[in-house]
């Protein structure tokens, strides 16, 4: 059981007040707030050991550097890569997809094909469309049902020869929805594309596992599992990371450097050009430690409850409808009152003191195929509560009442 | 017939009446239920202000001298700012026009709506009022 009591406290911006209410944090699915246990490691590395690593031989570089490479492999623990140079460290799940995106660059030629989801953010949709503009591939979409599915009949009939990629979100960061990586990884195999899988949603309420996925790339931001901004990792399969060329040139992704040639740096420094964002690499890997502490089973099962929680009380509202309602979906929702618009309820919810998302959630798309102009979205976290929950149907029928 | 400084004070004593935040509110989505629409064959895509998070419609009219303005918006709350920015802006002279400003939003409590990160299209929707009010200023001479 998961003790909420003891699990707030960790969290100091859970105590503040915001218009002279008490804060109650609903935009977990934007970002997660930051445990003491994080803050205190991103202070420690700025009070004592801040370095340039990988290239001094002074103390405080040598101890930067094993903490940097440390973080590396709780990484590499947590999702369970082979090998810890599969992980590259980037400034997140945006940086990661178009690292692959500009390696497949190399890669694709005219008439190949790409697939990507109806559920899509737009920064998954983005670098496939500039990717094909480049190469001259087409891209496919797997459209989606009135629940927010995919329609996986569609995509078995998408795939075939031509299918170089594969691209799909893990969870949807608009809807909530799971879809079914195993199902499509393992049809896209078939036809010898690659997949890559964005968990940038999924990573705060799962734990996937890379090698049991035999997925070909993973990517997520360490924003959205309590760690810093500005910071997030690719995982790539071996073979993968040795095929796609580098994404940027600079420092540290170098072996030998002439005028006339240069040859690149092994993996993972291949990818890692400049210096990184080390404190936030440290932090990231501080964590998920966080997190694992708690333990996934223990953070989905409370989540699927405030879920679950959340779902009935707000249906009790007359008028309330809510998007994306397939049974297989994370601790968001998405909804709309009836003839209102989601940024009034937004705008008068934070003037009660409750932060919730509203708009497209950069995702256009989805927006588009339910034809609203957005939603109001509530993502709930491990540290949130059913009292909170309350709080929020309150707010959403005093908003309901000023606003009809 | 009133100066804009003459109205904006008028709205800022009207605003001083309210004790919270919640009739603040619900006064200005009143105002935003009563603004006078624009005309459809003005809600055009030539006319329109996109925000991230809501849209606003706005067209201007010259009439002698003054400018007269009609808006919408699909968001109530941005509907009843536009209602108070009407009420200061239309039926003036571009000259005073492009001499206001809107200082007094912050005065009535309700600065985030103009700040430029809000992305509901107002800080776009002041910023076009100014932009018909140097054209019709040229025009005028």
């Amino acid at each position: 059981m998961l003790d909420s009591n003891k699990i707030r406290a960790d969290f100091p911006i859970l105590s503040r007040k915001v218009n002279g209410k008490p804060l109650v944090y609903f935009d977990n699915a934007a970002t997660s707030q930051t445990p003491q246990q994080v803050i205190d490691v991103i202070v420690d590395y700025y009070s004592n050991y801040n370095a340039n690593i990988h290239r001094g031989v002074h103390t405080l570089s040598q101890e930067a550097t094993d903490k940097y490479e440390n973080a590396r492999n709780t990484i590499q623990t947590h999702f369970n890569a082979k090998h810890a140079y599969e992980i590259i460290l980037t400034s997140g799940t945006t940086e990661s997809i178009n690292l692959v995106a500009h390696g497949f660059a190399s890669i694709l030629d005219k008439g190949d094909e790409i697939i990507v989801s109806a559920l899509e953010h737009h920064s998954n949709i983005v670098p496939w469309q500039i990717l094909c503009e480049k190469t001259g591939a087409i891209l496919k979409v797997i459209p989606m049902n009135l629940e927010g599915e995919l329609e996986m009949d569609s995509y078995s009939e998408l795939l075939s020869d031509k299918t170089k990629l594969v691209f799909v979100n893990h969870i949807s960061n608009a809807l909530g929805t799971i879809n079914p990586i195993e199902s499509i990884i393992e049809q896209a195999h078939k036809v010898g594309a690659a997949v890559l899988i964005d968990g940038a949603q999924a990573c705060p309420h799962v734990k996937p596992d890379v090698q049991a996925l035999d997925v070909d790339f993973y990517v997520t931001s360490a924003h959205k599992v309590c760690g810093p901004t500005g910071i997030g990792m690719l995982y790539g399969k071996e073979e993968w990371l040795t095929k796609l060329p580098p994404y940027q040139g600079g420092g540290e992704m170098i072996d030998e450097v002439s005028f006339e040639k240069t040859t690149y740096a092994g993996l993972p420094h291949k990818f890692e050009a400049g210096t990184p964002n080390i404190c936030g690499g440290i932090a990231f890997g501080a964590a998920l430690d966080y997190m694992n502490a708690i333990g996934f089973d223990t953070i989905a099962e409370y989540e699927n409850e405030l879920l679950a929680y959340g779902t009935k009380r707000l249906l009790e509202i007359e008028g309330l409808k809510i998007y994306g309602t397939s049974k297989n979906k994370t601790s968001v929702i998405s909804f709309n009152l009836k003839g209102i618009h989601p940024y009034d309820v937004g705008t008068l919810l934070d003037k009660m003191g409750i932060a919730v998302r509203t708009g497209h959630h950069c995702a256009q798309p989805i927006m588009t195929f339910y034809n609203i102009p957005g939603t109001v979205r509530a993502s709930f976290a491990f540290y949130n509560t059913k009292e909170e929950i309350d709080a929020l149907v309150e707010g959403v029928k005093k908003s309901k009442m000023m606003l009809s | 017939m009133q100066s804009i400084q003459e109205i904006q004070a008028e709205i800022i004593e009207e605003f001083a009446m309210f004790e919270d935040w919640e009739e603040r509110y619900q006064y200005m989505i009143d105002l935003g239920k009563d603004l006078p629409l624009i005309e459809t064959q003005f809600k055009t895509d030539d006319n329109i202000i996109k925000g991230c998070q809501s849209k606003v419609w706005v067209h201007a009219e010259l009439n002698d001298d003054k400018i007269a303005f009609t808006a919408d918006s699909d968001a109530i709350i941005t509907k009843g700012i536009i209602a108070i920015l009407i009420r200061t802006f239309s039926n003036q002279h571009p000259k005073a026009i492009l001499e206001a400003n809107t200082v007094f939003i912050d005065d009535i409590g309700l600065k985030e709506h103009l700040s430029p990160t809000r992305a509901n299209g107002l800080v776009s929707m002041i910023k076009q009022l100014k932009m018909y009010a140097i054209a019709y200023q040229t025009q005028l001479k």
